[in-house]
């Protein structure tokens, strides 16, 4: 058992990128592991939904090739957490293949885990059956149609698959779906710092540098110990202060004292935030209160096909009518496409009025626009590709030449600015779970494979 | 003593907003030092009924924490849209933190 665990995160997200010579200062300092968080919901249900990534192939592959040789040059494990982006199947696999590809053009061999977090339906379903599955928040209770329309669902893993998978001897960690401190958390824990600590310097690692001034896609170095969390950028122009360390647990939770996990809550009410250094800060007085062990869902599912188009008006008669003006525009849309069998249940169509309230939609305070020209962006979604094309092709039209009282611009409304105009967006989906799952351990949702590469 | 008005978005060194997963948003407030946190704190004016005000959601479903080791305030409720659902306007929710700019604080 060791007293002191030190380890290191490369970057906010996999793919971010990060400076080459700070995980190399990072390294010098002998940590017993390297890892970057791989993943986020922020950028939408689109990725989870379509099994994209919102980061490059080439930039990922950047970013793995350092982590990859420096952790096998160093003898020490790396792992990566919520792999691809959002964690799925597809995600997972794009990932192995790009550290696959690294081992052979650079000759490394090592033994590679990979633990998946993507989730059968039908085990779902009787977790679902067993009462085994909850609501989060204001969340309606799952039923199975929710479950079946679902394109893709991922459970969102804690500490204890990547521990397991340490056990037997995995020299690089490629996860799905994880809390996104889970591979540090695993690591200290491996190592035998309590809870308490372990995830509280998993927190700070999720992020790397934004837990640092200036915040940046940089390195963070964190040293654990029984009763503390000493952070420290490896890049000698950052540094941690006891605030800038604070200001990292506002950073994306509901609370910024307490933090829900798997298996139980991580308090800070009571910690103590010190500087040890110019450039590093050391915290105490984390606490770990065991909780039921719950694993997260997440799951997107399609709601249909969307095409867009983007115009601007600068006529002052239709920027001070523009309610009205849409209101006509949508009869006239409603029905131009029932003349070729288009209900007004087949498609929803929204416009985003850029220079009204485009940014806080209704939520927006300042009713009375000031500015002298609107942006539209208009939407169409429909069960198809082709109707959502069809009613913004008629809505394109309709907002160039529908008439309003004291017109001035009788030949059209809008400047479009690209020819073509219209824009398909594709399939696009919704989130659609927001539900924890009481597995019967924690490793059963998390299936493990091993090779040797 | 006559008491002055002060933006918040004078008083504030940040005030942002951002997702807390896709169904919540989460608002900071944070302050420059111990003293301006203090005095905002002592004016009463940063409730749950506030952000309830102003982002058109019930008082009782918003999350205030003071958290002092950052002179900051969080406050964390739904979101107006589901990230990326139908009709949303910021995936993100990046940019929902305006309408705390104009906050009047007495001082």
């Amino acid at each position: 058992m060791s007293n002191e665990v030190r380890m290191l995160s490369a970057s906010g997200i996999l793919g971010y990128g990060y400076p080459e010579a700070s995980l190399k200062a990072g390294l010098e300092r002998r940590p017993h592991m390297i890892g970057v968080d791989g993943g986020s919901s922020d950028p939408g249900p689109h990725y989870l939904g379509s099994g994209k990534s919102f980061t490059s192939p080439l930039a990922i592959r950047r970013d793995l090739r350092l982590l990859v040789n420096g952790a096998i040059a160093n003898r020490i494990p790396m792992m990566i957490g919520t792999c691809g982006g959002a964690g799925g199947e597809p995600h997972l696999q794009r990932c192995i293949e790009i550290v696959r590809n690294i081992a052979r053009e650079d000759r490394l061999s090592f033994r590679l885990a990979v633990i998946h977090s993507e989730q059968d339906k039908r085990y779902l379903k009787s977790r679902l059956a067993a009462g085994k599955i909850q609501p989060l928040g204001p969340a309606p209770a799952l039923d199975e149609a929710t479950i079946d329309r679902a394109e893709r669902i991922v459970g969102m893993m804690g500490p204890e698959p990547y521990m397991r998978a340490l056990n037997e001897g995995a020299q690089v960690i490629l996860a799905g779906r994880s809390t996104d401190p889970a591979p540090w958390a695993a690591l200290a824990m491996h190592l035998g710092i309590g809870p308490g600590p372990s995830w509280y310097a998993g927190k700070m690692l999720e992020c790397a540098c934004n837990a640092a001034l200036p915040k940046g896609h940089d390195c963070l170095f964190v040293t654990v110990r029984s009763d503390s969390v000493e952070c420290e950028p490896t890049n000698p122009e950052r540094r941690c202060t006891p605030l800038s360390v604070a200001v990292q647990a506002l950073h994306e939770n509901a609370s910024p004292v307490l933090h829900r996990e798997p298996g139980g809550q991580l308090d800070t009410t009571d910690c103590e935030i010190r500087a040890v250094s110019e450039r590093a800060t050391r915290v105490t007085g984390m606490r770990w209160t065991p909780q039921a062990y719950t694993i997260k869902l997440e799951g997107a599912e399609k709601v249909g096909y969307s095409a867009i188009t983007f115009a601007g008006t600068r006529d002052p008669g239709l920027v001070e009518t523009i309610d009205r003006f849409l209101d006509s525009v949508r009869a006239s849309i409603a029905m131009k496409v029932a003349a070729f069998g288009v209900r007004p249940r087949d498609y929803q169509l929204v416009f985003r009025l850029y220079g009204k309230n485009g940014v806080m939609g209704d939520w927006e305070p300042k009713r009375a626009s000031a500015a002298h020209e609107i942006g539209i962006l208009a939407e169409v979604i429909a069960g198809s590709q082709e109707t959502a094309n069809a009613v913004l092709a008629v809505t394109r039209a309709s907002l160039l030449h529908t008439d309003f009282a004291g017109r001035m611009c009788k030949e059209g409304n809008m400047a479009f600015p690209f020819s073509p105009s219209d824009i398909e967006r594709g399939a696009i989906y919704r989130f659609s779970l927001r539900h924890v799952v009481e597995p019967d351990d924690p490793y059963e949702m998390f299936p493990i494979e091993y090779e040797t590469v | 003593m006559a008491r002055t008005m002060v933006r918040l978005g004078d008083l504030a060194k940040a005030c942002k907003s951002k997702n807390a997963g896709p169904y919540e948003l989460t608002v900071d407030v944070m302050f420059g030092d111990a003293e301006t946190f203090d005095k905002v704190r002592a004016s009463g004016v940063i409730t749950r009924a506030l952000f309830a005000k102003l982002y058109h959601v019930p008082e009782e479903s918003v999350l205030l924490t003071e958290y002092p080791p950052a002179f900051a305030y969080k406050a964390t409720f739904e979101r107006r849209i589901v990230s990326g659902a139908v009709g949303d306007t910021d995936v993100y929710g990046a940019q929902q933190h305006a309408p705390l700019l104009d906050v009047e604080i007495p001082l």
